[in-house]
């Protein structure tokens, strides 16, 4: 059994037909092959698939592509400017050195442009508790800690 | 103590130069294992095992087989067929017996039995991945379940069960380093003997990009091409092609692309990528397998996980006189690729520490269980090692009431070069510089009102001292090689000067974080005297470097960029010949300065790119005695280890009414030699600070004693450190160059986790010594805080 | 995940018709714990009953005396509503405790109450509160409502459609997290109402979220963090596992209610 997707995808419609269970990420990654945003875990926990539908920051692994139905996803990839200018914030990750194997990297930013959003000044600890959902091995989250501020500071 | 070189050219050396990989990770456009699609590929689903010990009556696969989209199912059977071998280990241990160490079989896929729980049984080849995974569900496999074993401390008393029935007792080998007449000598003339038994935590390494591979064969070609998430793929397809596979080394690529994260987990050659590599022969298919988290957990190789008995012999001043050490190193169920060098070649030579200790004796005993192999993980043996000298000279000094910096400041090493009693010859360092440096920022002279205050909150302060060393910059083949490594562990670098003198860089070294895109390149930027931008590094593709020994052991730097640094040698003195012959000069005249070839004492010169271009359009070149062209490669063997060293200082407040933990001041003052990027080595120190943090007080395998599952099998229950878990850390660098390597650097990686776990611990026990508390096991989770407290109190 | 049959009803008449004649139908809200339970295959439902285009379950508004929020009500939204901080600021910090900030824009109030995880948020705060949840067939009391871990007085193709929590004097909820999966270790809901008397939900401890007797009647006749100590609070019944043993999560509940009731105070 199939069933017919339609969704916003980075500003483009997007019509398929599914099986139901076609996870959001699977759809992204593998029909869409938009492959910037990473599976880490299978429990929702490490938010590497971590994208904005409808404008909020939710972990695309844990959600049926079909729940999706008629909303508007951004992924890593749609978030810089139509010419190719970084997004503010993934500027501030380069500058910060917010990053290091880039794996988690894609979720990082889609939260962080997300807790952004919602909070335009937060705290430090207002920063670190709102990327609870998104897990790094590398960086120790300190810098990334640091862009989201320069990224606050600059807006 | 020298400065740190700063270069006044733009991102050269010293130079917090942003990084060139970030624009590709940023934009999700990474282009990692599970990135990578082909047409027609098929899927690999491992069925493994739910029991830790059973024997393997019978595996039924007919009605898997018949399931939709199913291409083939292989199980051991089919493997031993085709005389695939075992997966190998990399370093040979001999017994105190005179005797090699036991190396039972390991097959990529279980055969007759299976010894932990997620042992791979079988394959699933199929259309698609959940048609894999369906159709393994259908697999019957007759279990006879047998008791097993997966405590280190207990696995080798009498009665236990044998997980390999060549290694009775479990023992893989009994390895014995130092002098233990001499050790023993001084302990009966000790003054006092502080006594610690510790457990070094297991650990599970998380990178969070899940390993990952796709496998392909050319029936044109007769070769095969094996895309896989891994930190050496040199090694990789030498391990897989001469042991296990039987295949001619030139007839296999593996190319190793954006790697999420290692950690040490992706060293190791795996059954998984293995299997896979050798099936997509048998169905002439691409074959992909992609781990999902649960299959991390119990199938990537865990870290760390000793039980030790150390004791230090002092004089009645805190001197120290000696050191003995007994320790019981998990292996896990089968040899990993590096296994047996870790708690023995890399533990008991770092027991010295930073410190004179004259006579130092450890022995070291290897121990099957029905685990999941055990291997390197972040620090490799050297965390294992900081962990029992800093915690024995915390504790010491509580005991004879000496102040935790003092005690150390008494035993530092001061003359260089040092030989220590365990094996090795420390080249150079200054580890009362980093003390003091430490301190200082710290605030130590601040400490006992910090401790007031936090009291008049209801909270207990404490502060922990580590002064670490670790062995990096792996390693000199011939003494690795003595010590009965199966490898060499030199480096290799390629310069590849183009035409128009831009440059790309092949290095053995693979990057899957560290930023050498962008480290590498400001270092041949600088050489050269080019722009930065003209410089790229190609890594983890074996069929476009000449070779490599890959990323470990902090040796990236130290190492390959040592490979690079000779290639670059060359590739002067070619360029010399070049530009003497042009400028009509000798070649002796010729200089190499910024970027230019000079004829000394004149204003003669050529560009590096205009020598580059004559190189390869060689109309005015001396061909009669120099080849044209401008590419060099070059192999480095270090002749010694590098020794990072550095001293961390942490303060922790604890609550005592709920037993949380808060690291709430952490300073790192660390000794790395020279630094080419600052930005980059920082972020390095605070990953590996989260780790050492993450083992201290929030992370920790747990198998069922019982059953010997594996109980914190997920992130549901495995607490991985979060943002809000660490504080922001204070790093500081001092620099003591190293002396045989030219780059002056010794290595960065591990340190932040090496130097942390009893900086952080010595700082929780410090916390509660009024209560009586002298000691804590690792994790120090709030429950187990708390029940320290609970038993100090009652 | 198993293969199964969706559907995507647009009203919840239809929804409650669909899941009432379909064997092993399950419905899904946000699918934040049973999208996660399938993909594990721990759960093989024939069929699910997307929820999500039905907007007239999605909202809060004041009734009376007290809050009613639809099932569908996204943990985000509670934890930033403006009603809902000004009315029971607790429950406006138990929702923003949810989990995680992409778990918390997704999964909702009834999902949540619905499958009576033991060491779920939400049921310490519809218990503490002495919530009425209202489905497509009646209205059940909290203390009628939860059964038990995972178990709840939900009859198969019953849907709860709205909670309606009473307006409480003072009320607070005060959690120690589990460190590694960050749902409640112990959670505890403390309120208190016009007439003085006291609610204390307890979630994370054992077999479900359960009210403590003993802490209630002692916070009943003083509400003051002493009335609290003054409790010995018994570890029999509660879970023993390797994040904390029974004695320890006993510890907590005594801990975690002295917090409440002092965060209750402000």
């Amino acid at each position: 059994m199939t069933v017919k997707l339609l969704l916003n995808v980075n500003g483009k419609e997007v019509e398929a037909d599914i099986d139901p269970r076609t996870l959001l990420v699977q759809f992204l990654r593998e029909n869409l092959r938009l492959t910037g945003t990473h599976v880490g875990c299978d429990t929702g926990q490490c938010g590497a698939c971590t994208i904005h539908l409808n404008g909020q920051a939710v972990k695309s692994c844990n959600i049926l592509a079909l729940q999706a139905q008629g909303s508007e996803v951004l992924t890593i990839e749609g978030l810089a400017a139509a010419n190719g200018d970084m997004h503010p914030m993934q500027v501030a990750f380069k500058e910060c050195h917010g990053l290091q194997c880039g794996f988690c990297t894609p979720g990082m930013v889609m939260s962080a442009t997300a807790l952004l959003k919602e909070n335009p000044k937060p705290s430090e600890e207002q920063i670190r508790a709102g990327l609870d959902g998104n897990m790094c091995r590398c960086t120790g989250y300190q810098n990334i800690v640091k862009a989201v501020q320069t990224c606050a500071a600059r807006s | 103590m020298g400065a740190n070189p700063t270069s006044a050219f733009p991102n050269g050396i010293g130079a917090s130069s942003l990084r060139k990989e970030d624009q590709r990770f940023l934009t999700g456009a990474g282009n990692y294992t599970d990135d990578i699609n082909f047409p027609g590929q098929s899927y690999a689903y491992f069925l493994r095992s739910p029991h830790a010990h059973a024997k393997i009556k019978s595996i039924k696969t007919q009605a898997a087989s018949a399931a939709p989209g199913v291409v083939a199912i292989f199980t051991g059977a089919d493997l031993a067929e085709a005389k695939v071998g075992g997966l190998p280990c990399g370093w040979l241990i001999t017994d105190m017996s005179g005797q090699p160490m036991k190396e039972p079989p390991h097959p990529p896929l279980a055969q007759g039995k299976v010894h932990h729980v997620g042992d791979q049984v079988a394959v699933v080849i199929a259309e698609s991945y959940l048609q894999a995974k369906d159709a393994a569900e259908l697999i019957e496999v007759d279990y006879d379940v047998l008791a097993s074993v997966t405590d280190v401390a207990t696995a080798t008393q009498p009665g236990q069960p044998a997980v390999h029935d060549m290694a009775p007792n479990n023992v893989c080998y009994v390895w014995g380093h130092g002098d233990k007449a001499a050790v023993d000598k001084a302990f009966s003339a000790a003054a006092h003997v502080t006594t610690l038994e510790i457990r070094n935590n297991r650990l599970i390494p998380n990178a969070i990009e899940p390993r990952a591979a796709v496998a392909q064969y050319s029936r044109s070609e007769d070769a095969y091409t094996l895309y896989v998430a891994n930190q050496n793929p040199h090694v990789e397809r030498l391990l897989m092609t001469a042991f296990v596979l039987g295949l001619p080394e030139h007839k296999v690529r593996v190319i190793a692309p954006d790697v999420g994260g290692g950690f040490g987990s992706k060293i190791f050659l795996y059954a998984e990528e293995t299997v896979i590599t050798w099936a997509a022969k048998r169905v002439n298919r691409t074959i992909k397998w992609t781990a999902e988290r649960f299959e991390s957990f119990m199938s990537d190789a865990h870290g760390r996980d000793h039980a030790t008995k150390a004791e230090l012999a002092l004089d009645k001043d805190g001197h120290f006189l000696a050191m003995r050490v007994k320790t019981a190193a998990n292996l896990g169920a089968y040899l990993s690729t590096f296994a047996s060098s870790v708690p023995t070649i890399l533990y008991a030579t770092l027991l010295a520490g930073q410190y004179t200790t004259p006579a130092i004796y450890a022995e070291v005993t290897g121990v099957f269980t029905n685990t999941v192999p055990v291997d390197a993980y972040r620090g490799a043996g050297r965390p294992e090692a900081t962990f029992v000298v800093e915690r024995l000279v915390s504790k010491a000094a509580m005991e004879l009431g000496i102040a935790q910096d003092e005690i150390r400041r008494r035993n530092f090493i001061k003359t260089f070069p040092y030989a220590t009693p365990v094996g090795l010859t420390y080249d150079v360092g200054n580890y009362e510089a980093t003390l003091a440096a430490a301190t200082k920022i710290a605030d130590v002279a601040g400490f006992p009102a910090r401790r007031e205050e936090a009291k008049r909150r209801g909270k207990l302060r404490g502060i922990g001292y580590s002064c670490y060393i670790e062995a990096c910059g792996l390693a000199p083949s011939n003494i690795a090689g003595a010590l009965g490594a199966r490898a060499g562990l030199f480096e290799a670098g390629e310069i590849r000067v183009h035409p128009t003198g831009s440059v790309t860089v092949f290095t053995g070294s693979h990057s899957h974080g560290q930023g050498h895109e962008t480290t590498f390149a400001q270092v041949v930027a600088e050489r050269l005297g080019i722009p930065f931008e003209n410089v790229d590094v190609v890594h983890g593709d074996t069929g476009r470097i000449p070779f490599g020994m890959g990323t470990y052991g902090s040796r990236s730097l130290a190492v390959g960029g040592s490979a690079i640094m000779k290639a670059l040698d060359k590739i002067i003195a070619k360029g010399k010949k070049i530009a003497a012959h042009m400028l009509e000069a000798a070649d002796s005249d010729i200089v190499f300065e910024n970027g230019n070839f000079k004829v000394a004492g004149t204003d003669k010169q050529l560009a590096f790119g205009q020598v580059a271009f004559s190189a390869y359009v060689p109309h005015n070149y001396p061909l009669d005695k120099l080849e044209p062209g401008l590419n060099e490669t070059a192999f480095y063997d270090p002749t010694n280890f590098t020794y990072p060293a550095g001293s961390h200082i942490c303060e922790v407040e604890v609550d005592p009414e709920t037993g949380v933990t808060k690291v709430v001041s952490y300073v790192a003052s660390d000794d790395f030699g020279n630094i080419v990027n600052p930005m980059i080595v920082e972020g390095q120190v605070h990953g590996g600070l989260v780790q050492g943090i993450g083992q201290a007080l929030l992370e920790q395998a747990v198998y069922d004693p019982e059953s010997g599952q594996l109980l914190s099998g997920s992130y549901t229950d495995y607490a991985m450190p979060r943002a809000d878990d660490v504080p922001n850390f204070k790093v500081d660098t001092q620099v003591t160059p190293c002396t045989h390597n030219p780059l002056g650097v010794k290595g960065c990686g591990e340190a932040g986790a090496i130097g942390s776990p009893p900086a952080v611990i010595s700082a929780v026990i410090d916390a509660l010594k009024d209560l009586g508390v002298r000691d804590m096991a690792m994790p120090a989770t709030p429950y187990r805080v708390w029940q320290t407290i609970q038993n100090a109190r009652a | 995940m198993y293969a199964f049959q969706y559907h995507r009803p647009g009203s919840l008449k239809e929804a409650a018709a669909l899941l009432g004649k379909l064997g092993d139908g399950k419905a899904l809200a946000g699918g934040q714990t049973l999208i996660a339970t399938m993909k594990l295959r721990l759960a093989q439902p024939s069929d699910l009953v997307d929820l999500g285009a039905i907007t007239e379950l999605r909202g809060i508004k004041v009734e009376g005396d007290a809050l009613m929020i639809g099932a569908l009500t996204r943990h985000a939204e509670v934890a930033a509503s403006a009603e809902v901080k000004k009315r029971i600021p607790a429950l406006a910090v138990l929702a923003g405790g949810i989990g995680d900030r992409q778990v918390r824009a997704v999964g909702t109030l009834g999902g949540s109450v619905a499958n009576n995880d033991p060491a779920a948020d939400y049921p310490a705060g519809v218990l503490g509160l002495g919530a009425t949840v209202i489905t497509t067939q009646r209205k059940i009391v909290a203390d009628d409502f939860f059964d038990g871990m995972y178990e709840t007085a939900l009859k198969p193709g019953e849907l709860i459609t709205a909670i309606s929590f009473p307006l409480p004097k003072r009320a607070a909820y005060a959690k120690f997290p589990n460190p590694a999966s960050r749902f409640a270790m112990i959670g505890v809901f403390v309120s208190q109402v016009a007439n003085g008397s006291v609610r204390v939900a307890v979630t994370g401890a054992g077999g479900g979220v359960f009210r403590d007797a003993a802490l209630e009647k002692a916070l009943t006749a003083n509400f003051t963090p002493e009335a609290v100590t003054s409790v010995k609070v018994s570890a029999s019944g509660l879970s023993s596992d390797m994040h904390a043993s029974a004695e320890y999560r006993a510890h907590l509940i005594g801990v975690m209610a002295k917090r409440a009731v002092v965060a209750a105070l402000g």
